[in-house]
């Protein structure tokens, strides 16, 4: 069984047509990267991925581990092992930092049927990933993501993941707007949690990450559909290229492999 | 119904869990109000000459603002007329005898606060708490009397302070809200039956958090208590009230007046944790929480806090205030007002500031959800004298859903032009992108509400006596069920 299955998947946003029959098939220890110009739908994809309900389904499914994934709250398909690094990590006054992500794991490990960690146990675990991202611990005292800056923001959501050990992590250009030593040492976390178990979806601008995050798989995304699916050199390729590129092959029909 | 939405209405449709009624034998007098009510309350405490002659005045005085229709029409709030001859004004659990310990109380009572969370028997207290706990119009039971006598603290019931402190009481009794003020603090002038008295004498620092918890049982009846809290020099005192009630159908009126006086170097922290019966999910019962609630800073370098976690009343009038008139003191007020379904709030404070280099600090959170509406009602005025001073204001409103409303209505007068003034304010929407990034998180709706609700109020919540921000929290998330998601 795949770990995730979308089987031509239409979505629609405020009455636009925006993915317009998405195939790709995820197994665990794959790492996907999501290429393609702005406004083609690589966001979308994502936000109904982790179950955004401004985003309305109109036709096709996805499995999830073979569950249903649409009938799941965002909630139960975070608990379930679903997560998504945003392009945009929102600031929300007043929650500190290490409390949410205590509170957080602590909900998904309930969900599991497992024991709240205490801050005791939880502390120590934490340091971890905090040294494994290189964070200053003086971010955290401060409340979520306020007054981050955007590559702050950006590698919070990665320690998160690392917190929450996700099956399925989904990173919406995590990539822009971190420095050159950022890009490296985010990539160098992601990479650590790379495991057969665990697979990634990686939303892209840049080759330049998948230097550091070597993808299994490259999909191009334009305008709704899949229109391209290859090798890592896949994106080597539309580097040189650019996409109008795939644009043209757009016309001619492609077997989405992945 | 996007997802903010079922949340409000799932928070709107919890239930209030402190409605239950306690069957006990009353000793109540009749419904109405006239001066031989008045007579027959003064004659039931076995009250001194003195009291009477006061409670007539108010009375007096109170009679003639109803008859010129002189109730206060200004607050932003609406209910239909009050019918004040359909009131019973005094109510006491039946008792045979003066108590002479807790063993003597009504079990039933006892197992009351012990439901409320307020355990009064000895080994089961909080151990740094002493209670006074109010049960319809008198004070039951309070506790480590003995302990604070050993540091010269009094902590009593009115009606005790009444009989062993009158000289103390007939000193400060209303000397902060005077029986003319306003419409409702005349009438609890008039009819108050009980309340809290605390004295914290020169240079002593109370030992323990002090707290009132009221009870309304009764049917039909109105609360009216008042308490008293004076800080001598260099005295400081923490304070906290806590309020529930059952829940009933008709509306009962709480009309309760707190006046609090702080001489030079004194402090005093006084907090509310407001729960009274809020009506259920249509608007139908609750309290009216009516409520006349002033501080004097008397001397200098004194200091009055009020903080507020109103998440109670059907409808909510309420304003404790600061009267600066020592120099160098300070008066802050820090709130959390919350209306959901048809509660309605007006609330906020007054800030007057007569001293030099007085300064004050307001931090207002309103929140609104379902059909809710709150106002925040300040004033900030700064005299002649007042050179110096200084005051900021933060008012922020949330909204959690779209049928609810949050208003604000700052006063501002200032005569002396050394005077500086702050003021920030602000109204956000509980934002769908936050809700959503929590529970991609893994945490629940409600759960992630509640969290941005906290987070909301947490600058007022940081103010509270340790043992009861976490109580406060709970509430919080308790009141907000059905109201947001
Ligand atoms: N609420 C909305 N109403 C109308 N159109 C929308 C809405 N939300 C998104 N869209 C449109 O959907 C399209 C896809 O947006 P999406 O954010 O998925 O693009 P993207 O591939 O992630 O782009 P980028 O590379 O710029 O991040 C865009 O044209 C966008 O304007
Ligand atoms: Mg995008």
């Amino acid at each position: 069984m795949s770990l995730l299955e979308i089987r031509n998947l239409h979505v629609n946003v405020d009455g636009n047509e925006i993915l317009k029959g998405i195939d790709l098939t995820v197994n665990a220890g794959e790492v996907h990267s999501i290429m393609g110009p702005n406004g083609s739908g690589k966001s979308t994809l994502a936000q109904v991925l982790a179950r955004r309900d401004a985003y309305h389904v109109t036709e096709g499914s996805i499995l999830f581990e073979g569950r249903d994934l649409l009938e799941m709250k965002p909630e139960e398909a975070a608990c379930e092992g679903l997560f998504l690094a945003f392009q945009y990590p929102v600031e929300i006054p007043g929650i500190g930092n290490t409390y949410f992500l205590r509170s957080a794991l602590n909900a998904q490990r309930k969900h599991r049927g497992q024991d709240e960690m205490d801050a005791m146990d939880f502390l120590p675990m934490f340091r971890e990933k905090l040294a494994l991202l290189e964070m200053d611990d003086k971010l955290m005292s401060r409340s979520l993501n306020e007054g981050f800056s955007g590559g702050e923001k950006k590698r919070n959501e990665i320690l998160q993941m690392a917190v929450l050990e996700p099956k399925l992590a989904i990173l919406d250009e995590t990539d822009s707007g971190l420095d050159i030593d950022a890009l490296r040492i985010v990539a160098h976390g992601v990479n650590s949690l790379r495991s057969p178990e665990r697979a990634m979806l990686v939303v892209t601008h840049y080759q330049r990450l998948l230097n550091y995050i070597v993808p299994d798989f490259v999909h191009v995304l334009v305008d709704g559909r899949i229109v391209r699916s290859g090798g890592k050199e896949l994106a080597l390729e539309l580097e040189e290229k650019g996409y109008g590129w795939t644009e043209k092959e757009a016309q001619q029909p492609v077997g989405a492999k992945a | 119904m996007s997802t903010e939405m079922n949340v409000v209405h799932d928070l709107a449709n919890r239930e209030y869990e402190w409605g239950f009624v306690t069957r006990i034998e009353e000793d109540r007098i009749p419904k109405g109000l006239d001066e031989n009510v008045i007579r027959l309350i003064s004659e039931r405490k076995g009250e001194p000459a003195f009291m009477l002659e006061w409670r007539l005045k108010a009375y007096r005085h109170w009679a003639s603002l109803e008859k010129s229709g002189a109730e206060p029409q200004w607050a932003n709030v609406k209910f239909p007329p009050i019918d004040y001859q359909n009131i019973v004004y005094y109510s006491a659990p039946k008792q045979k005898k003066q108590l002479q310990s807790l063993d003597e109380l009504d079990p039933e009572i006892l197992r009351t606060y012990e439901k409320l969370g307020i355990p009064l028997a000895e080994q089961k207290m909080l151990a740094n708490v002493a209670v006074d706990a109010v049960f319809d119009s008198v004070s039951v039971a309070t506790t480590f009397k003995e302990k604070l006598a050993e540091a010269g603290v009094i902590f009593c019931s009115f009606s005790e302070a009444v009989k062993n402190h009158p000289e103390l009481v007939k000193k400060y009794l209303g000397s902060v809200v005077p029986h003319t003020d306003n419409f409702y603090a005349a009438l609890n002038a008039a009819v108050f039956s009980d309340g809290s008295f605390v004295y914290v004498p020169k240079g002593v620092r109370c030992p323990m958090e002090l707290s009132t918890y009221f009870r309304i049982n009764a049917q039909e009846t109105g609360q009216f208590e008042r308490t008293l809290i004076v800080a001598d020099e260099g005295a400081y005192v923490s304070y906290l009230e806590g309020c529930t009630a059952p829940i009933r159908d008709e509306n009962q009126l709480h009309a309760a007046v707190v006046e609090l006086v702080a001489l030079d170097n004194a402090q005093i922290r006084y907090s509310t944790v407001q729960n009274w019966y809020p009506g259920d999910k249509n608007g139908k019962g609750g309290i009216y929480n009516f409520v006349t609630k002033r501080g004097k800073c008397a001397g200098k370098n004194s200091k009055i806090s009020w903080t507020q976690v109103e998440t109670g009343s059907a409808i909510t009038w309420k304003y404790p205030s600061c009267i600066l008139q020592g120099d160098n003191s300070v008066g802050e007020f820090y709130s959390v007002a919350l209306t959901n379904n048809y509660q309605q709030a007006d609330t906020g404070t007054k800030m007057i500031h007569l001293g030099k280099n007085t300064k004050s600090t307001i931090v207002s959170k309103g929140i609104s959800a379902g059909h809710g509406q709150n106002t925040y009602r300040g004033q900030v005025k700064i005299l002649k004298g007042a050179e110096g001073a200084r005051n900021y204001t933060q008012c922020d409103s949330l909204l959690i859903g779209e049928q609810c409303g949050a208003h604000t209505f700052p006063y501002i007068e200032v005569k002396n032009s050394s005077a500086r003034m702050e003021h920030e304010a602000a109204t956000s929407k509980i934002g769908e992108d936050q809700l959503f990034y929590l529970q991609q998180r893994g945490l629940k709706t409600e759960d992630a509400v509640s969290m941005i609700v906290n987070g909301f109020c947490k600058q007022v919540f940081r103010e509270l006596p340790m043992e009861f921000a976490v109580e406060a929290q709970k509430l919080l998330s308790i009141s907000l069920e059905g109201s947001v998601g």
